[in-house]
């Protein structure tokens, strides 16, 4: 559909989340708590910030939870009874204040799980969410949106996009067909399109690499030194992989409890040791430096060429989260020009 | 800073090292280790209060350890953990020099690690004001207030493990939650699988942590684990009277038996 631009007051847009939530939908919002700005579900529309830079954790766990609950069963002398999970039962979710890159996100992790199978965990999840983006006014040293396609207020991904304008009041663009049906069924909250252009409300973000060249690069330096010389402070864990957007490698388990049990899906990680190692006790990749590159090789090169999506939205999640600054960002300016 | 380079720089150009673990500048005024195997390169090495990581962790990594002799630049808390990594036979003596900073931020002379071992005997090793008193605050909850905190507190837990990653004492190359014939700890972070996972990592800690607190550092997320070591420190002491990582020849309190132990705590 053709976007459609119109006004949302600042007082409206209270309405417009009191409606939602009248309406039965669960909200996943913006919060301030111990000093921590991260995503909750129901908060009161007065703890909804609209001011951060970004939060600590991505909002993947909407619809790649770090715990999905694939089927029960039940185990008896007869055999193996497996119950389906019901995802009829899954709830509508409003995403209320995702950032651009984050909205993004989805779609990377989309051109995953509905690749080649078709994974319906997943879809059911992503058909009943709506995306309420916020563009950015703000950035850090750590955002790189501009770097891989996107920019501060990008509309990619969102249902509608909210951007602050000088007046206090919101700019709301309308996108897709979700979109308009809250629109259309909140008319009365928004007002004709306001003259003051988006452009001049975003954050500056300067652009820092080419991604095309990056991963032009990457595919003649699987063998390169720059692997081990970058990831020898690189401790192996899977902070970067479990703050990502994207990211959505997993591990199936069996949970159970004497003769009934759970099969789930939960999060994993190729920064993990035990990610690649085979029955045998052979490790094809075997130290860190080839996990390393494997998740830099993912997201700039392999995903660009089976899933025509990159595999990073430039967030800086990872890069915040580290503990031992492994800045992706510094990686990739250098990645664009080795020989 | 200067004194550190200048060391650094005698080492790797007599070849008594093959490589420096030092700190240096990184990205957004962080400070990051830094492996430094040429002497032209040594102006990269800083030393302020920012440098905190337990840089002894690189002791034990594949990648860094293959590197040849390794000089470290070690804190307290680095130079304990030297002292554990030793006892435990995961780093041989001869392998490693010690660039040892003292409290005041200054190199320390080590001929040898003997030395070091009599400098720890005397040295400050007391935790933090805040981790103290976050620590007595948690001493003063009920059993059923403790409990709760840490239910909330670990909820959040993602099990992405850069606790266990940033603990230069979590070496093993299998951890105990990686074991899946039989399966100890519930993979999925759920409330119940947190709470095994972080009582298991104190437990394995328990009179071998050195209190560098980079656990709780290193969480993405904030959950304050470090103070469950640090706590578990503390009852080492109380009960068996030691410091971890003081000396080169430690016994581990919980893996050792002595006729004298006290045995008050069996029912």
């Amino acid at each position: 559909m053709e976007l459609e631009r119109k006004l949302i007051k600042k007082a409206s847009l209270e309405k417009l989340y009191q409606k939602l939530q009248a309406n039965g939908n669960k909200i996943f919002a913006p919060i301030i708590k111990d000093g921590k700005t991260e995503f909750h579900y129901n908060p009161s529309y007065a703890e909804v910030t609209y001011d951060h830079i970004q939060t600590i954790q991505s909002l993947k766990n909407t619809v790649f939870p770090k715990i999905e609950n694939l089927v029960r069963f039940t185990t008896d002398r007869n055999g193996t009874e497996v119950t389906e999970v019901d995802l009829a039962k899954v709830p509508s979710l409003v995403l209320w204040g995702a950032h651009p890159c984050d909205a993004a996100g989805f779609k990377a992790l989309k051109s995953i799980f509905m690749w080649d199978y078709k994974d319906e965990y997943f879809n059911s999840r992503m058909n009943k969410m709506v995306v309420i983006g916020l563009s950015c006014y703000k950035c850090d040293d750590n955002c790189f949106c501009t770097s891989v396609g996107l920019n501060p207020g990008a509309t990619n991904g969102s249902d509608i996009l909210l951007t602050k304008l000088s007046t206090g009041d919101y700019l709301a663009e309308i996108i897709t067909e979700k979109g308009k049906e809250i629109v259309n069924a909140a008319a009365e909250l928004f007002e004709a399109a306001p003259a003051e252009a988006k452009e001049g409300n975003l954050a500056q973000v300067k652009q820092q690499f080419s991604h095309e060249k990056v991963t032009k690069n990457l595919a003649g330096a699987f063998e390169h030194p720059f692997w081990v010389e970058n990831s020898l402070r690189c401790i192996g864990c899977g902070a970067c992989a479990f703050v990502c957007p994207a990211c959505a490698c997993f591990d199936i388990q069996d949970e159970t409890k004497g003769k009934t049990g759970k099969r789930l899906r939960c999060w994993d990680s190729c920064g993990f040791g035990l990610f690649t190692i085979h029955t045998s006790g052979h490790n094809p990749r075997e130290v860190q430096s080839q996990r390393w590159r494997q998740r830099i090789m993912h997201k700039f090169s392999y995903m660009p060429e089976r899933n025509e999506s990159l595999g990073c939205i430039g967030c800086g999640r990872c890069s915040r989260a580290c503990p031992v600054d492994m800045n992706i960002l510094e990686q990739l300016i250098a990645l664009e020009k080795i020989q | 800073m200067e004194s550190i380079r200048k060391r650094a720089k005698e080492l790797l150009d007599s070849k008594q090292v093959q490589v420096i673990i030092g700190y240096e500048n990184g990205t957004s005024n962080k400070v990051r280790a830094s492996f430094i195997k040429d002497s032209a390169q040594v102006d990269k090495l800083i030393y302020d209060e920012r440098c905190t990581q337990n840089l002894a962790l690189y002791l034990v990594k594949h990648e860094v350890k293959h590197l040849g002799k390794m000089g470290i630049v070690a804190t307290i808390p680095a130079m304990r953990t030297i002292n554990m990594l030793i006892s435990e036979e995961q780093v041989k003596p001869e392998n490693i020099v010690v660039l040892g900073i003292g409290e005041d931020g200054k190199l320390l002379d080590f001929p040898d690690l003997t030395v070091m071992e009599s400098f720890l005997q005397k040295a400050n090793i007391e935790l933090t004001a805040k981790d103290k008193e976050a620590i007595e605050k948690l001493k003063k909850m009920t059993t059923q207030e403790k409990f709760d905190y840490w239910s909330n507190a670990l909820e959040t837990c993602f099990k992405c493990y850069a606790c266990r990653s940033a603990c230069p004492l979590c070496y093993c190359t299998r951890c105990a939650v990686e074991c899946n014939q039989p399966q100890w700890i519930p993979v999925q972070a759920s409330k119940n699988g947190n709470y095994e996972w972080h009582m298991l990592r104190a437990m394995h800690l328990s009179g071998r942590c050195v209190s560098c607190g980079d656990c709780g550092r290193a969480c993405p997320l904030d959950i304050p684990v470090h103070l469950l070591t640090m706590h578990m420190a503390e009852e080492s002491k109380r009960l068996f009277g030691v410091d971890s990582g003081l000396s080169m020849k430690m016994e581990s309190v919980l893996s050792n038996y002595k006729l004298d132990d006290k045995d008050n705590f069996i029912l």
